[in-house]
């Protein structure tokens, strides 16, 4: 039997398996470093696409169009990147890791909690890769630092409260690649029929309303508010929640954890190896 | 009296139409090796998911280490340890990494957690590959890892879900022996298998499991003895031998003689074993019928799930 003197105190016990599990993740991305690079890749090349090919042709008025750009295509990476955790957990079960994991004293929630703070990370990582590729390319914040710091916190906490969300599909369907799949069935109305790429105010009725109520719009608008990539010639959106873009964010981030948080929870523990 | 390390009665569990357990009862004494023995889909991995607390079972109760799976789950995973039909390693930790990371989730300090780590490693023969990822390891390997973790926090209870299903013969021998001496050390074991000859050599009782149920339970030896006794096989080299042979024996025989023509063969069932085996040579040699091969059969476990269930045990598998 396992005597008294190998056991750490439990009190802090949750937290500790949390960190566990997130750090056996790192050492994948460690290890399998092709992930972190085709998560940044893309983003990389979106930024390039939208700079040099559409940038021309895209005209808003009072600002450029590659620093208008940047917080839309820093809002649609963080959603992606928080696919990654519906992926990474379909994967562990259906490797039958996470069977192994409920087999274990460890805390109900270690496996989400770490999942979540991994991903998390990644997102740091390649919100540091963009903002360079956005540097070099011409975009600048021109708020203070303050805001800035604000603006990267909001999205990453954007992103954090879709990792849940993914956490949800991730445990409800059968295989990793289903994951991605269905992620993409979300992602791209999420992401264009928003203030990501173009102003929403030329959109057709239903299509605008949705862009206006859109959280990516909210987060969108906010980053750019932020980071100082609007000025008083761009046209102001007239919705609310897009006047209101940090209040609408974040009421969109609780939203987003108080229904996904539980769910995947419920998931988890009904999780199996399927 | 002997403590029952692992007990249920009546487990029922449904997945939609499918019944994978039908009333499933089973009593494991402390410190012994139980072997569960079925078929694919008899429903032996879904019996070690109701004992590992992984599934809520519909109906029934089961207890191990004395705690209820159910109502006691959480202090159980503290006693129990698992290793899946599936090694479930992560490829792309090292050894050392996995069992570490298990320790830490078992509760163990650091220090305590990387010296269990190393000497399981150490045990189970994986020392020189023990930091290197797990993606590089044979199939024998990883098995023997994912059983280094279930025994990271010496659990007096263990469970192993088909251990050597999918290894080639000689990881299956080096598992047999690792298992082997888990046993000698004195762990209750719940070893499921669709081996029969894994579940003889193995376990010292045996559970044939079919449907969800148990069918038959005993020692291997009670379950041969349940489907008839031991007989004599002969080989003879000439056909004219054949029916000399069947002379010859005839006063031995505790049964019909049964004869293969094509195969020279001649089955003959007998009492008394080895004795009987000896006169039969004797009395062969004094009448000079020509002896390829003989030797005395008790029936395979094979033979015992075809008469307990008038089916092969293979039949079943898809
Ligand atoms: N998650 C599941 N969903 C639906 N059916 C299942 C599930 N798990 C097992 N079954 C079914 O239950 C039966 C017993 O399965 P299982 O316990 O895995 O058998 P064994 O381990 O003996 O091969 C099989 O018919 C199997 O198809
Ligand atoms: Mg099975």
């Amino acid at each position: 039997m396992t005597t008294e003197s190998m056991l750490a105190n439990p009190a802090f016990k949750p937290l500790r398996d949390g960190i566990t599990v997130a750090r056996r993740n790192l050492i994948k991305i460690k290890r399998v470093p092709d992930l972190l690079v085709f998560t940044t890749l893309s983003p990389i090349m979106f930024v390039l696409l939208f700079a040099y090919v559409f940038g021309s042709a895209i005209d808003v008025p009072g600002v450029s169009y590659r620093e208008y750009l940047m917080a839309g295509i820093f809002t649609q990476t963080m959603l992606f990147g928080s696919t990654l955790t519906g992926y990474g957990l379909a994967e562990d079960i259906q490797k039958g890791i996470v069977d192994r994991f409920r087999s274990l004293p460890m805390a109900r929630s270690a496996l989400l909690v770490g999942r979540t703070t991994s991903d998390l990370v990644n997102n740091v990582i390649v919100i540091i890769v963009m903002s360079v590729t956005g540097l070099i390319v011409g975009w600048r914040i021109h708020s203070s630092p303050l805001e800035a710091l604000g603006g990267f916190a909001l999205l990453l906490l954007f992103a954090y409260a879709f990792s849940w969300v993914f956490a949800v599909v991730g445990l409800s369907v059968r295989s990793p690649e289903v994951v991605n799949n269905a992620s993409f069935i979300f992602i791209f109305p999420l992401t264009f029929i928003a203030n990501t790429f173009v102003g929403v105010t030329d959109l057709p009725g239903p299509l605008k309303a949705f862009a206006e109520w859109n959280p990516v719009s909210a987060v969108t608008q906010a980053a750019r508010d932020l980071f100082g990539n609007t000025n008083p010639a761009v046209p102001q959106p007239d919705a609310w929640p897009l006047r209101h873009p940090v209040f609408t964010s974040l009421a969109w981030v609780v939203v987003l954890l108080i229904v996904s948080v539980p769910l995947a929870v419920n998931r988890y523990k009904k999780a199996a190896s399927r | 009296m002997m403590e029952i390390a692992i007990e249920a009665e009546g487990l029922v569990k449904k997945y939609g139409a499918v019944v994978a357990l039908d009333g499933f009862d089973l009593s494991v004494p402390q410190g012994t090796v139980m072997g569960l023995l079925g078929p694919n889909g008899a429903g032996k991995t879904t019996a070690v998911r109701v004992f590992t607390t992984l599934l809520k079972p519909d109906a029934g109760r089961a207890r191990v280490a004395g705690l209820d799976v159910v109502a006691d789950a959480r202090r159980l995973r503290g006693l129990i340890g698992l290793s899946g039909q599936y090694a479930a390693v992560d490829e792309h930790l090292t050894g050392f990494e996995n069992l570490d990371m298990v320790g830490r989730l078992y509760g163990f300090t650091a220090k305590a957690s990387r010296e269990r780590a190393r000497a399981l490693l150490a045990r189970f023969d994986l020392e020189d590959a023990a930091d290197r990822p797990v993606k590089g390891y044979s199939g024998g390997m990883r098995r023997r890892l994912d059983l280094a973790g279930a025994l990271v926090a010496q659990p007096p209870v263990l469970f192993l879900d088909e251990p050597t299903t999918g290894l080639d013969p000689r990881s299956r021998l080096g598992m047999w022996d690792v298992i082997s001496e888990l046993v000698a050390a004195g762990s209750t074991l719940l070893l499921t298998t669709q081996y029969l000859e894994e579940a003889d050599h193995l376990a010292s009782r045996i559970a044939v499991i079919d449907h969800g149920k148990v069918i038959a339970l005993g020692t291997s030896d009670d379950l041969k003895n349940q489907v008839g006794g031991e007989r004599l096989e002969l080989t003879v080299s000439t056909p004219a031998d054949i029916d000399s042979a069947r002379a010859v024996l005839a006063p031995l025989a505790s049964g019909e003689i049964t004869v293969d023509e094509p195969a020279r063969r001649v089955t003959v069932p007998v009492t008394g074993g080895a004795s009987a085996l000896m006169e039969s040579l004797r009395r062969l040699d004094a009448e000079a019928v020509k002896v390829l091969d003989v030797g005395l059969r008790r029936p395979s476990l094979d033979d015992v799930f075809l008469t307990l269930t008038g089916h092969a045990a293979e039949e079943e598998s898809s």
